[in-house]
């Protein structure tokens, strides 16, 4: 059995299901009706259960629960600091870190919250606002979004984190000091005179090897990059695939040479190309990219996936791969994205998905 | 003492009580002392750094408001949602 956490417009959705039964799942729960819910997953090591959750009248807020189908809490914070002349408008990503208790929220304003309490409370990274503040950092479409998180397995001291619009920041000090990974990310939306030393780096996505952790992967406003020292150079690999534009991104966990992206047209007609459903893997670290349709509408099918609604389930030929549009289609793999079925056809415009 | 009056959702993060008689002299005063009093609509109508949010009015009688409002005894504040036609 496999629980979804479909984030949607219109709430999250709770998914159950058999994959290797070929779908549909049925919706077990819906919580947070009527509003946004940007993002929602479970913590591994505690079972809890996250949600950021938009009001359009009322904010953004951070749920927690440990069963999804029952009462939610929400936490104390994220929130900045009074003084700051500055309010939380989104919370993008919530991701546990390499301790125990210890998890990161992504926020748009480009911001990092640290909790060390397993997500009930939150408190501000300051040296990175120190460093937003001194920097010239600009919005994407998206908001001023920090919506990568990329902790290193076994290191809390270690953290890479990706923001639409302002390229990657990597600490070695636990959050102490930041310092920025940009070399050979090429923001071809500048004029090429003004591509030197910019800090407009519209990164849309960006995860890292578990098992080789020094290599990451990053979906990139026009292209797709992989790094293998840990952030500092970046190479493309996009080649082969028919956009380098897109947003959503999963890794097997197991292999640190795959990696699987769902394209879109471009910046300008963000649908997938040719009116075709399919992802894209690589497990040769970006030399070929495989497509991934076998089940997936392959003719008329206009959809968008955004950053946050693509997610991966164990490893291997079995891995699990699971994937929501703007339509509020669902589509999921139990082997691999060698074959697709649909999860549920009828739901809201979806903003996230993630396996329990 | 001004009296605040509350609908649902934010009605039901304070206990279900729809009205309070709360101290303060001003507007943000008083909505800060009714999340003091009820943490769970702590955010709701007032962002963290202490101004109403967008898209929440709040009227004193009658009037629609700003959180520095000078309030006298007995002034009722109304929270209301906006008006949101046109979003789905």
């Amino acid at each position: 059995m496999t629980e979804l956490l479909v984030g949607t417009k219109k709430g999250l959705f709770v998914l159950r299901g058999d994959a290797s039964a070929g779908g549909p799942f049925a919706i077990a729960h819906r919580a947070f009706p009527g509003d946004v819910v940007e993002f929602a997953m479970r913590d591994p090591r505690t079972g809890r259960y996250f949600a950021s959750v938009t009001s359009g009248f009322y904010g953004p807020r951070l749920m927690y629960t440990d069963d999804p189908t029952g009462e939610w809490e929400q936490a104390v914070g994220p929130a900045f600091p009074e003084g700051t002349d500055t309010a939380v408008e989104r919370i993008w990503v919530v991701k546990p870190g390499e301790a125990d208790g210890l998890l990161y929220a992504g926020v748009d304003p480009a911001a990092l919250f640290v909790s060390t309490d397993g997500g009930a409370s939150w408190s501000l990274n300051e040296p990175l606002w120190e460093e937003r503040k001194a920097g010239d950092w600009a919005p994407g479409l998206g908001g001023l979004a920090l919506h990568s998180i990329c902790p290193w397995p076994g290191d809390p001291q270690r953290l890479a984190i990706g923001i639409s619009a302002a390229g990657v920041w990597i600490t070695e000090d636990g959050g102490k000091s930041w310092r920025t990974g940009y070399t050979g990310l090429v923001p071809e939306y500048l004029p090429e005179e003004a591509r030197e030393g910019t800090s407009a780096l519209c990164v849309h996505n960006m995860h890292r090897a578990p098992l080789r952790p020094e290599r990451l992967f990053m979906q990139f406003h026009g292209n797709v990059y992989r790094s293998d020292d840990a952030g500092a150079t970046w190479n493309e690999i996009g080649a082969g695939l028919p956009s380098g534009f897109g947003f959503p991104m999963v890794l097997d966990p197991a292999d640190p040479d795959s990696a699987f992206v769902i394209p879109l047209v471009g910046a300008e007609d963000r649908v997938m190309p040719e009116g075709k459903v399919r992802v894209f893997g690589t497990r040769d670290a970006g030399a070929a990219w495989t497509t991934l349709g076998n089940g997936l509408p392959g003719h008329e099918a206009y959809l968008t996936v955004l950053r946050q609604a693509f997610a991966g389930e164990g490893e291997g030929e079995r891995m699990g791969l699971y994937f929501g549009a703007t339509n509020g289609e669902v589509f999921g793999s139990g082997d691999g994205g060698a074959s697709w079925f649909t999860v549920h056809d009828r739901l809201a415009k979806v903003h996230s998905v993630r396996v329990a | 003492m001004a009296v605040v009056t509350l609908r649902a959702p934010l009605r039901d993060r304070t206990g279900g009580t729809a009205r309070h008689d709360l101290p303060g002299g001003t507007v943000g005063e008083v909505l800060r002392e009714l999340e003091r009093r009820h943490p769970p609509v702590t955010g709701w109508i007032l962002n963290e750094q202490g101004r109403i949010r967008p898209h929440v009015l709040v009227f004193v009688n009658g009037e629609r408001t700003r959180e520095d409002t000078a309030l006298g005894p007995g002034d009722v504040l109304q929270v209301l949602p906006s008006i949101s036609g046109g979003r789905t």
